[in-house]
This record gives structure tokens, sequence and C-alpha cells, in this order.
């Protein structure tokens, strides 16, 4: 999937805010990212109700829960809490674990992307091959193996998701700056007796800049769908936090009777997931205008 | 000098009145045709020695016979492959006189040779089997157990259709234990010809015998021709369909591809079924030999004061938990489920009253509350229902952190000793056989308070012990009274001592398609569970 | 290209050798006790030092591994703890369902993916080319659990069109398929437009035009093979973005395939099922690299083996 013959043209910051500014998508993204911060953020203050409330009126005598309208705007949950207030305390659980899992994992991928691809030798190929092996990981078997081992909190739960999803960026950056490395200018600089600290952080990081951004603004997408998934299979996010996967795996075996349970936190996963797809791929063709598609 | 018992002597054994008489058949039974049952899980094995599940436990029942059975849809014992019995007078020596004739359903007949080559294999350590802890009373068990010997010198064959088992100590569980699928009886050739997997191509001499299994999809059980049992299975077949989630399955029942759905009604259909006159009519509901309940680890503090344990059975409101999963359950008063043998009739429990809870909790030093741990599985409906527990707790003050694993590691958790507080629901229990004995050694006896035992709560009381087994050592029937008696008080010092929060008793509600006949007991089999395929029929 | 062939596969078995190391690891470092969940809850701790003896569970890490390793290689999964069969049979017995289900997986993939990114290269700039490409957004944002839960609910409860999970005709196939297909059409219909769009401006494109064939035998005849090969060169790396989400469709659906024999025997740590599910998983992945590696330089000159 990588591409051997890209290049990378550093552009000017704000010129690249400018022109991401005129992309409609981008746009969109941005406003529905924006969004999902406030609801966050906010919370404590738009939220009707607590989110752990599990009211007694909220669920009718049989134990069903209460479909969207009345006072509970969206409905409630299977044990009678408002959904709408899960919802949006979910997005704080989806945007924490999406930035921190991200963020841990984008620390993990430069790192050994940069050493593998400066440094070559043996380090180089053995950090490579330990990249070539997490590859061949079902990234998810491995993702419920590791919550299983560790007592799943919030953090835990982002730093099991940084540890599978740390390998694509590792390889990117290899490619770029194993391509940096070889190129002319480094050379000069290390005829010129630069340190390797100055080559590295003056001339080979400052390039993969572009890089990091726009798979940065992609790997939230990725780490948001994963973080559903494994609370979706009740392995992610502990009760009674609400993440937007949990609440589809509490309610799901209701998902006939109400579907609003299920597809109303679905809807929110794919349009916050869609929303850093959307920023992430504009970023890339505003930083990047050589690099077309994802591949 | 031995007595004989028949089977109508054996009911004073339970306890119950001599009225339960052998099975009638009934007469408007018709022999032929083929249901559909479905399950979610697959089935693992049909291992009679190793099967341990919800699906496999009323399969391996038809595919296999033990000496002792229950007449059907009861928890009444009648004789199975023996046909009589004589205990000894200090009941310790059981002489099992074997029916004659009886083929497994490879054409050879059933000998006393393999009752003991069955109860020598399962008590086997080699053969892994988690029911082996069952015949711990026969007679050698600790030599099988350590390794040292290979066969139960308790187990004698006195004659081709005699065989006699002695025990180390009086059991007067033991011919429940006789009618656990763990004692059936398997032809050594077959297991030996298997090579390892017997639970897969499993002989016995059971009403059906397994005509195919396609791994992961179905098995299908035939009709055996030569069943001992005159007249009975009426079924030609049984297809048990796998891997079909319980509202597909009941789907499929409406539309009359499924006969039974092995899982029952799922929650989110009940109510849904329960308001349709005509669906409804279709529905069986039955008691379950389960209790669901939180363990208090009496060895952590704060719950090592019994002061904080009492208070916190008072904070659980059971009602609303029961409203979470539908009604399809009764709040639980004490460990034993109502329908169980010793259960105390008119305790009421501890009350639901989170004031006076609050006022227990600080006396005991505890006004600001504290914060501890709450193990669940992870499978629906138990990270709700540990919610729900959750609010209960915080009403008086107590913070309990969520701890919502895979139930492996739930059992871990309990057997290490290091969880304070654990939902049982997944992994609760639900008896083996119905005596009053089964829910207390591995659960509240000092048995399972060693590193990964089953006594999650940790609680062990010497004296209790004491009078459990003195309770078990009451063997003779004119005195089942005050065994049971026995038992009830073993319980309610339990109740006093409040390791546990017993929560609700599940009511199974389960369904059958219109063209399904036999008695309701059929359908709701507290031992054949969930259903008894051998004498339900089909009517069209 | 022996040499190299030589070479990759050395690798793989090392790769596979690495991920059997590491899964082996996470197993025994698991704060669960497989001995627990087979000796049952009457046994007693007798019982249970039994058992561990048996399986070598009491052995440390290395001569677990080492034992487990000699059986791999004489082809030898062992035995389920639970179920006590041989993996190699309960694997065998399921990976068919699954491959079906892949195979299934990766025409829909292909079918949308291609046939989006066709028309929309056509209509480059065009409303059509514009709410194609935002589809393909949607479609890869889509988390695949409420995908198919959303199919499930239209298609099988409320039309009735599909049955609602199951194993066995071709109708049973359609819906997990689809939700397998539909995440992937997304990528491969944003690869096919612009490696059409690509082709497209190519002066060998440009000639036949001025030749004047018609646009329709132009497309046909000699842009849409060239286009095309590029992506097909990415199925071999999709194998392992499916072998990710089987484990929630085969669950979701409940198809018997190996993503739920691994689910299972999480639950109740089966080790040896769980190694051989990953083991297989892994093997998938790997052969799927190789065989796009292999492909490539038959589609694309330039690009050399190394």
């Amino acid at each position: 999937m990588t591409d051997a013959t890209r290049q990378v043209e550093t552009a000017k910051p704000d010129g690249a805010l400018r022109r991401l500014l005129r992309r409609k998508l981008a746009v969109f993204g941005l406003v529905l990212i924006g969004l999902v911060l406030l609801g966050a953020i906010f919370a404590p203050w738009i939220a009707p109700f607590d989110p752990a409330e599990q009211h007694f009126d909220g669920l009718t005598l049989e134990g069903a829960p209460l479909p969207p309208g009345g006072v509970y705007l969206l409905g409630t949950d299977l044990l009678g809490r408002d959904l709408f207030t899960r919802i949006l305390y979910g997005a704080q659980t989806s945007l924490i674990i999406g930035v921190a899992a991200n963020g841990l994992s984008l620390i993990i991928g430069t790192l050994v992307g940069i050493t593998a691809g400066f440094f070559r030798g043996w380090i180089g190929t053995v950090l490579m091959r330990f990249t070539d092996l997490m590859m061949a990981f079902p990234a998810l078997l491995l993702a419920i193996c590791l919550a299983a081992i560790f007592t799943p909190s919030l953090w835990i739960v982002a730093m099991v998701i940084a540890l599978v999803n740390w390998v694509q960026t590792a390889r990117v950056i290899y490619t770029e700056t194993s391509s940096l490395a070889e190129r002319d200018f480094i050379a000069a600089e290390r005829i010129l007796g630069a340190s390797t600290g100055r080559i590295l952080f003056r001339h080979i990081l400052p390039h993969l800049v572009p890089t990091i951004i726009v798979w940065g603004t992609l790997g939230i997408s990725t780490t948001v769908l994963l973080e559903a998934t494994l609370s979706f299979l009740g392995v992610g996010v502990q009760p009674p936090t609400p993440s937007w996967g949990n609440i589809i795996f509490e309610n799901q075996t209701y998902f006939q009777a109400a579907p609003w349970l299920v597809f109303i936190p679905g809807a929110a996963v794919l349009l916050l997931a869609l929303a850093f797809n959307l920023v992430g791929d504009a970023l890339r063709d505003v930083l990047d205008p050589l690099q077309r598609g994802r591949d | 000098m031995k007595k004989l018992l028949t089977s109508t002597a054996l009911m004073f054994a339970m306890g119950l009145p001599a009225l339960a008489q052998e099975y009638t058949p009934d007469p408007a039974a018709a022999p032929g045709g083929n249901i559909v049952v479905t399950y979610k899980d697959d089935v693992a094995t049909l291992d009679p020695a190793i099967g341990y599940d919800w699906q496999n436990w009323s399969m391996i029942k038809s595919l296999f016979d033990g000496l002792m059975d229950y007449v059907p849809g009861t928890t009444d014992l009648r004789p199975g492959l023996a046909e009589s019995y004589e205990i000894s007078d200090d009941g310790l020596t059981y002489i099992f006189n074997l029916r004659p004739g009886v083929l497994f359903h490879n054409g050879r007949e059933m000998t006393a040779e393999d009752v003991k080559y069955s109860l020598d294999r399962v008590t086997n350590p080699e053969t892994l089997s988690p029911g082996a802890g069952f015949f711990a009373s026969i007679a050698g068990y600790d030599a099988m157990s350590d390794g040292s010997a290979t066969s139960l010198s308790g187990v004698t064959v006195i004659d081709p259709l005699t065989v006699s088992i002695t025990l180390s100590r009086p059991d007067a569980t033991f011919l429940h234990v006789m009618a656990l699928n763990f004692a059936s009886v398997v032809p050594q050739e077959a297991v030996e010809a298997a090579n390892g997997d017997f639970g897969k191509m499993p002989v016995g001499t059971g009403a059906f015998s397994l005509d195919e299994w396609v791994i992961g999809q179905r098995l299908v059980f035939a009709k055996n021709e030569n069943y001992w049992r005159a007249g009975v299975p009426y079924l030609d077949a049984v297809t048990f369909e796998v891997g079909q989630e319980p509202v597909v399955a009941l789907l499929r029942l409406q539309n009359g591809e499924v006969d039974v759905p092995g899982d029952g009604i799922p929650p989110a259909k009940f109510t849904e079924v329960m308001g349709d006159p005509a669906q409804a009519a279709q529905v069986i509901e039955g008691g379950q030999l389960q209790t669901g309940y939180i363990t208090l680890n009496v060895t952590m503090p704060p719950f090592d004061n019994v002061a904080v344990r009492q208070a916190v059975n008072m904070a659980i409101n059971k009602e609303r938990i029961v409203q979470i999963i539908n009604g399809r359950a009764v709040p639980a008063t004490q460990p034993l489920p109502p329908s169980m043998p010793g259960y105390t009739e008119g305790y009421a429990g501890y009350p639901f009253d989170p004031e006076a809870a609050k006022a227990m909790l600080a006396d005991a030093g505890f006004a600001d509350g504290f914060e501890t741990d709450l193990y669940v599985m992870n499978t629906d409906p138990n990270p709700r229902i540990a919610q729900a527990i959750q609010q209960d707790l915080s009403s008086i003050g107590i913070t309990a952190n969520i701890l919502s694993l895979a139930q492996a590691n739930v059992i871990e958790a309990g057997g290490a000793g290091t969880a304070p507080m654990i939902w049982s629901g997944g992994m609760a229990w639900i008896a083996d056989f119905p005596d009053p004995s089964n829910f207390y050694g591995p659960i509240l006896g000092c048995a399972g308070v060693v590193e990964g035992g089953w006594n999650w709560s940790r609680y062990c009381v010497p004296a209790l012990d004491e009078l459990a087994t003195a309770a078990d050592s009451i063997t003779d029937p004119a005195m089942m009274d005050e065994r049971m008696s026995k038992w009830s008080d073993v319980y309610m010092s339990v109740m006093e001592d409040a390791p546990w929060v017993p929560v609700f008793n599940e009511q199974r509600y389960t369904m059958r398609s219109p063209r399904m006949g036999g008695a309701e007991e059929l359908y709701v089999d507290p031992v054949s569970i969930p259903v008894n395929y051998d004498y339900v029929y089909v009517t069209e | 290209m022996a040499g190299y062939l030589l070479r990759r596969l050395v690798q793989s078995a090392l790769i596979l050798l690495g991920v059997s190391f590491i899964t082996y690891f996470l197993l025994f470092i698991l704060p669960a006790d497989p001995v627990r969940q087979i000796a049952g809850r009457a046994a007693t701790a007798e019982t249970v030092a039994n058992i561990r003896e048996q399986l070598g569970l009491d052995q440390p890490f290395l001569v677990q591994y080492s034992r487990y390793l000699a059986g791999l290689f004489q082809g030898d999964l062992g035995r389920s703890y639970l179920q006590r069969t041989e993996v190699s049979t309960l694997i065998g017995a399921r990976l068919p369902a699954t491959l079906q289900l892949m195979a299934a997986g990766i025409a829909t993939e292909l079918v949308l993916g291609l046939s989006m990114g066709v028309a929309a290269a056509l209509t480059r700039g065009k409303a059509l080319d514009n709410s194609l490409m935002i589809t393909s957004f949607v479609t890869v944002s889509a988390p695949q659990f409420v995908v198919s839960l959303l199919l499930l609910y239209v298609f099988a409860v409320k039309l009735g069109w599909f049955p609602i999970g199951g194993y066995g005709t071709f109708a049973h196939i359609v819906l997990p398929a689809l939700t397998l297909g539909l995440l992937g059409s997304g990528w491969y219909s944003r690869m096919m437009r612009s490696s059409m769009v690509e082709v497209l401006r190519t002066d060998y494109i440009r000639t036949a035009r001025a030749k004047g064939l018609t646009r329709a035998r132009v497309i046909l005849r000699h842009a849409l093979p060239n286009a095309v090969l590029p992506v097909i060169a990415m199925i071999g790396i999709d194998i392992g973005i499916f072998m990710g989400g089987i484990v929630v469709v085969e669950s979701v659906f409940g198809w018997p395939g190996i993503g739920q024999l691994a689910w299972q025997a999480i639950q109740r740590v089966d080790i040896p099922i769980i190694m051989g599910v990953t083991l297989v998983s892994a093997a998938a992945i790997v052969i799927g690299n190789l065989l796009a590696d292999l492909i490539a330089p038959f589609i694309d000159p330039r690009i050399k083996l190394r």
C-alpha cells in the first residue's frame, strides 16, 4: 500500500488552511467535529439528566424502554436512562479515546518509522520486520486479547487501540524517512558534519509534519470505529461510562422492538468517523498535492 | 442385612409424598415425526463425562442412560439402567441389579463391566471430567484422583448384571449422583475407537442415537428402535440447529420452521409474544433450579463486617432488577430456589429498605460509604443488571466500580479471592441435581475456599460444614424431613451471615410450535433442561 | 524470481513464528485459568492440580511454548480444552463458511467499488461523481456492526427479503457479504476512480479516441482493462481487513465460520482454538500480502521484485 515514488512538499500552513476551507466537504467535516466537540465539552450543561441515572419512569412496567419524544428526547435505554444524555456523554468517550489512542499510536508509529528509516542497519531491519509481524495479526482478535489481559478502563482501551493501530503510521513514516534520508540535502548536511539530532529535528521531522497531520486525522476515524467495535463486543469501555459502542452493545437484543437504541448511537459513530475522514482526506490533498487517493 | 427399596419407596428419599408413580405415557402420543430445535451456541461435546453446557445437557440425556433416572417432567428419581437396587443398613453399600438385554447403539449388550468402566473413566484424571468431583464419596476416589489407582476400588462387578458400589462415607445424594450425565454408561470399545473424539462420536444406550453432525451448523438425532423403555421415544428424529440467535429462532418458530427455541423466548420479543393470545397460548412457563446472587467477599474489608453485608442485602431493589429482565424471574429471599426441597417457606429475607441500610452502614462506621469493585460477566443482560445494582448501592453511599469481563476472567478473579463483589449472572448456580446439598458444598462450604474454588464469597463456617455433613449422612428415607430441616437451618444461618445477596430465581419461558404435543412439564423439565426429547411428540 | 520467492517464504514463516510467540505469550499472561474452565465447579484443588499437570500448564512459559511449537511443526494444532476435538478438525469444519463469506465479500466490494469508481471517473466533476465519492466516504466510515444491524433491520426484519441470519442458501450470504463488501467498496471506488482518470489522460487513450473509436468501445476495450489491473492487485491486502471484520459480522449474522469459533473460545480461554484461529488468519494475511507483491510486477512493469 506504500508508494515509494511519493514525494513530500511542505506547504505553507496559512495557505493550506485557506485551501482547506475552500472545500465544502472538509468544512462539513469540521463543522461536525466542532458540534461533537461542543456537545462533549458542554455535556454537563446541555444534558437534561445524569447519564447514569436510571429513571423509575424511564421503563414501562414490563421493563421495555420508552420511544423518542416526551420528557426523554431520544427515548430511554433498557435501564430507563435518558438516551440523549448518554449520547452526549458518549461523545466525550469517543473523543477522548480518539485523541488519546490516536496520539499514542502516532507517537509510537512516528518513532518506529523514523528510527527504522533513518538509521537503517539492523535496528531498521528489526523494527520493520516487527511491523510486518504486527501487520499479520488479525487486529480485532489482538485487541480483544489485549483488552482481556488488562482490566479495562477508558485509558486501557485507548492504549489497546494504540498498540494495534501504530503499525500503519510506522510504515508510512518509514517510507518517507528513508526516501528523505537519501536526498541530496540530507547528504550535504551530513558531509557538513551536522549531528544526527540536528538532521532529524531540523530537516527530517519538519518534512514529515504534513504526513503526520494527515494520518493523525484519518487515524482518529479508525480509532473511533475500533473503540465502538470493542465496546460493541462488550470488551471496551466499562459501564456505566457511556460510549456509543457500548450503548449499542447493551441494547442490541432489543434492536427490532427499539431500533432507535441501536441506530441513533450508530449514526453518531458514523458521522464522527466520516467527519475525520473528510477532513483528513482534504488535508492530504491540501498539504500534499502530488498524492492522489489514499493508495 | 439389606433392605430392598422399590422405586416407590424411593420417593421418601426425596422427602416428597409417595404419591408420585412411574410415568404414565400420554395416551394421545403418536409415534413419528421430526422436530427442529435451535440453539445459539455450538454444541461443544456429547461425551457424557465432559459435557456440562446448557445445550448439551439434555442432548446427552437422550443419547445415554445412567443407573438412575428421573420421572419425566419432575425431580423424582426412578430406576434407569438399574432395574432395582439395595442399600446396606449403614448406607455405605449400594447393590445395583441391571436390566438384562439393554443394547448400546452399536448393538452390544450392556453389562456390569460397562458400568464399572464408565465410573472408572469419569473419575480418571486423564479424562479431565468436570464432573469427577461428584463421585468423591465412592471408596477409592482419592486414589483415582491422585493418580495412584486406575480403577475405583469401591466399584465391583459381582456378575454381568450386578454391580456393587461402596462409599467411603454416607451420602444421601448418591442416587442423584448416579442419575447425573457424568454417571452415564458408555461402551469401552466405542470410546477407544473414537480415539479421543468420543464427544463427537457418542455411543450410548439412550432413546436416540447421533445420526449426523455438521460442526457449527446442525446435529440430527435418530430414534433408537431398540430402546429398552417400551414405547418411547415417539419422535423419529430431532434436528438441532446451532448458531441461531434467539430472536431469529423465535421468528422462525412463528413461520413454522422451528418447533422449540432451545434458548427460550428472547427478552426483546417477550412483550410482543405475551400480548398476542394465539402466541401466548404456545408459551410454557416453568421454574428453574437456579438462583442469581451477588457474592460479598467476607475476607475483604469492609465486607468482613456482617453489618455491612446485611446493609447491602437491604439496599438491593430486587423488584427493579426483575423488571429490567422483563419480569422473567421472581425475587429471591434465600440461596435455595423455591422448588428445591429444603427451601424455607415463610422466610421473607432481608427487606428492601435503603434508609435502614444506610443507618446500618453508619453504625458500622461507614457513614460516608466506601468504594469497591463489582465483577460481572460481559454478556447481556448481566452488565445491565450490574448497573442496576450499582445504582442501588450508590443510594446508600457505596461506590461500586463495574468490571465487566469475559466469563473466564470473572471466574478467575472469584477463584483467586480478589473480587469483593461478583454478580453471578451467566455463571450462576443451576442445580446439577434437585437436592439442597448441591447449593452448599462448592459455593458456600469451606471446601470451595481454595485457590480457584467456586466459593467466591470465601465464606467458611466449620460448624455449618458439620451440620451439612450431618444432614447428608441421613440416608434413611424415613428421616428425610429431619434431613431437610437440617438443610433449612444451614441456609438460614447463611442468610444471617449474609455472604450473598440472593437476587432472583429465574423463570423459564419457552415456546413450542402448535403441532407439538406432550405435557407442559416436558418442555420445562427441571432435569432434562430445556426439553425432554424422549417424551414429546408431534400431533400432525 | 525463485530466490525472491524463497526469501519471502522464509520471511513469511518467520512472521508466523513471531505471531505464534506473541499470541501464546499474551494468552499465558491472561488473567484467566483454562484449567478452571475444564475442571468444573465441583473440582477439588487436587483435581485442578492434576489437570494442570496433564496439560502441561504447570510448566514455565518457554517449555509450554516449545511444546506447542513442536506440535505445530508436525502439523498438530492440539486439541481444544473444552471440546476435546482436534483444533484442525474444528477449524477445518468452519473454514469453508468463512472462505465463502470472504469470497462473496470480495466479489461484492469489487462489483460495487469498480462500477462506482468507473462511473465517477467518467462523470468527473459532475453531480454523480460527487455523490459517489461522498458515498464512498460514508461506507468507509460506517462501523460494520451498525451496517450489519441496519441491513438486518431493513432487509430481513422489515422487508423480509432475506433470512435473519443463518447459513445455507444463497439468500443467507447476501447481507453478510454486503456488510463486508460495503466497507471495501469505498476504498475500491476511490482507487478505481483515480486509476481510471489517469488512464483516460494517457496518450494511448487519446489516440484511440482520435482514431474515431466510439467512447464506449474505448472505455470497455482499452481504458478499463488498464485501469482495473492495479486496483485488482489490492485484493491480497484486503484479506487482512476481512479477517478483522469476520468476528463481528459472523456473530451478528450467526455465520458458522472461524470468527464465531474464536469469539466463543476467547470467552472461555480455550487456548488451542484461539492459537489456531489466530495462526490461520495470520497465514491468510501473509499469503494475501505475498500474492499482492508477486502480482504487482506483472501489472505494473515499473515495480521490480527486490
